[in-house]
């Protein structure tokens, strides 16, 4: 069942004292399933912010339509079961972080002591309970990140949507919010996330949606979408042996640590059966994130579009 | 009053009282109050009409500057600073919004008004001159600061603070020269000009029934009609302006 439905959507903006429309999305249409992941994918000012707007009825579509849990999101039932964390987290930076969350528990309809003890619980959940009684101005960006989590759990939401949750974040607090996500589904939640780290998409995702121009240009598993593409991996071995591992490309050796590439599955599969002693380890296997990334350069330069994003005059 | 009104007036009241243009203003208003017994001795046999007339003048005065300055800024900022993001995503009405933020600066207005009305009364019984008409006259203030507030929320849904601070006091300005359109009626030949004059008399606010300093200092009883009829026009006044600045945030995109 799709807990988010876009059909059509078209979204413009004009300028100041300009007639001319300025159209950020383009006929935009794919659902979001319960219970799924489901990572937003494109370049900066490809219309992923634009779209999480019109989702949460911050923003009204030009054409087409929107549903949010099945309703208008425009109308606040829609948005009952939904948490939002919004890129770069702007809060009311003169409350505590006791306060803001207490205060968006208001909002969600908590009385007490249910309330202090719901927000106690998040504040524990996120590592912020030692933080609780300073004020929101003196967070790091970190910090900032995981109260605006906090806030969007509060009410243990169906659907969470996450603007950019990992832009701005140090290795750790990117696999917190990894971790996060994936406790959510584990969970039976719904996540809908944007972001440009592609990395993270390949990892967590179960299907993703890559907006090019402010179009769809690509809609599926990261398996479908790259098929054909992957077949690269990169494994670090503990390989304490002077000769090259019997499978795979070597791109780097430092020590007794060696960086492959390995071609296909199976060849993969043969390499780690093949490290039968010696002191031969397997130490990591990531799959070549550049198979995604390539994906999305390759849709770019063929919508004839700029890295940084750009809009454009003209019909929707 | 629902729970999110109530949240969001909270930190509005929250936000205002650790704003330190508040604390200026009050400080500033307190001492010009207390200024009042020094005035009052450069005059000759008018002490206490001086220390009445000033005192009533000076929260008049600085209860519509916070008015102004904190309303104006009262939706628009929270557009601007994009705070409002993350508080539209929840489940609550856009006009529970405008009504909570409206609501937070009432009770802001509240407390500064009874500081400022408690100094000005210590100052009135030291002197021996205290009366309850004085009360009246405050709270007619009062009332007029809902108004000029729920005129300033109106300006933030559609602008920016600088217009919106504008278009707010020059209100406050013709508020209490609507007279002045009777005479300038009888002047114009145009019946345009005549039309346009009796449009504008009956469109923009009315500040005069808020208004009885003058009777009060004078020792003219306020008849109890005149705070009835202030009461009314608030309510209606008031209550279109914050319908409309509901409506105009209804359909405001949050870009």
């Amino acid at each position: 069942m799709a807990v988010l439905t876009l059909d059509g959507v078209a979204k413009s903006y004009r300028t100041h004292l300009s007639l001319h429309k300025y159209w950020i999305l383009r006929d935009l249409s794919f659902e979001v399933r319960e219970g799924e992941i489901f990572g937003f994918i494109g370049t900066n000012g490809a219309g992923k912010t634009t779209t999480i707007k019109l989702v949460l009825g911050l923003l009204f579509p030009d054409k087409g339509t929107i549903r949010l849990c099945g309703k208008d999101p425009s109308r606040p039932e829609a948005r009952r079961r939904v948490g939002f964390l919004p890129e770069n987290p702007y809060f009311h930076d003169y409350l505590t972080g006791l306060e803001f969350l207490d205060f968006h528990a208001r909002l969600h309809g908590f009385r007490q002591p249910e309330r202090r003890k719901r927000v106690l619980e998040l504040l524990e959940r996120v590592g912020l309970h030692n933080r609780a009684d300073r004020a929101l101005r003196l967070y790091s960006k970190g910090m900032l990140q995981r109260i605006g989590l906090a806030q969007a759990l509060l009410h243990d939401p169906d659907v969470v949507i996450l603007d950019e949750p990992m832009s701005g974040l140090d290795p750790i607090g990117r696999r917190d919010v990894r971790d996060l996500i994936l406790e959510l589904k584990r969970r039976g939640r719904t996540v809908f996330f944007s972001t440009h780290i592609l990395s993270d998409t390949e990892t967590i995702c179960d299907r993703v949606g890559m907006l090019v121009r402010g179009r769809l240009a690509a809609l599926g598993s990261v398996e479908e979408l790259v098929r054909g593409e992957v077949g690269s991996w990169e494994v670090t071995l503990a390989w304490p042996s002077p000769q090259d591992p019997p499978i795979g490309q070597v791109l780097s050796r430092r020590e007794d640590r060696v960086l492959l590439r390995v071609s296909s599955q199976a060849d993969l599969h043969r390499l780690v059966g093949s490290l039968n002693g010696g002191g031969a380890k397997l130490v990591a296997v990531s799959p070549a994130r550049r198979s995604l990334e390539e994906l999305l350069l390759k849709e770019v330069r063929g919508a004839g579009a700029q890295a940084d994003g750009v809009v454009e005059e003209g019909r929707p | 009053m629902s729970g999110r009104i109530l949240a969001i007036a909270l930190n509005t009241f929250r936000e205002a009282i650790r704003n330190r243009i508040l604390y200026l203003l009050l400080v500033f208003a307190v001492a010009l109050i207390l200024c009042a017994q020094a005035l009052s001795l450069l005059t000759v046999g008018s002490e206490e009409k001086i220390i009445k007339d000033f005192g009533l003048a000076t929260i008049d005065l600085f209860g519509v500057l916070t008015a102004v300055l904190l309303g104006i800024g009262l939706v628009s900022r929270e557009i601007e600073r994009r705070t409002v993001y993350v508080l539209l995503a929840k489940p609550i009405h856009r006009a529970e919004f405008v009504l909570g933020k409206y609501a937070g600066l009432v009770l802001t207005l509240l407390v500064n008004t009874a500081i400022m009305t408690l100094c000005f009364v210590l100052l009135l019984v030291a002197k021996g001159i205290a009366e309850p008409a004085m009360l009246l006259a405050v709270l007619l203030l009062f009332f007029q600061f809902l108004l000029i507030t729920a005129i300033a929320v109106l300006f933030s849904c559609l602008s920016n603070p600088i217009v919106s601070c504008i278009l707010t006091l020059a209100l406050y300005v013709t508020g209490h020269l609507l007279w002045s359109f009777d005479l300038l009626r009888a002047r114009v030949a145009a019946p345009w000009a005549r039309a346009l004059c009796l449009t504008l008399q009956r469109v923009l606010p009315d500040l005069a029934p808020f208004d009885v300093k003058g009777m009060v200092v004078h020792g003219i009883p306020v008849p109890p009609e005149r705070l009835g009829y202030a009461l009314v026009y608030l309510v209606l006044y008031g209550g279109a302006v914050l319908g409309l600045a509901c409506a105009a945030f209804q359909r405001k995109e949050m870009q």
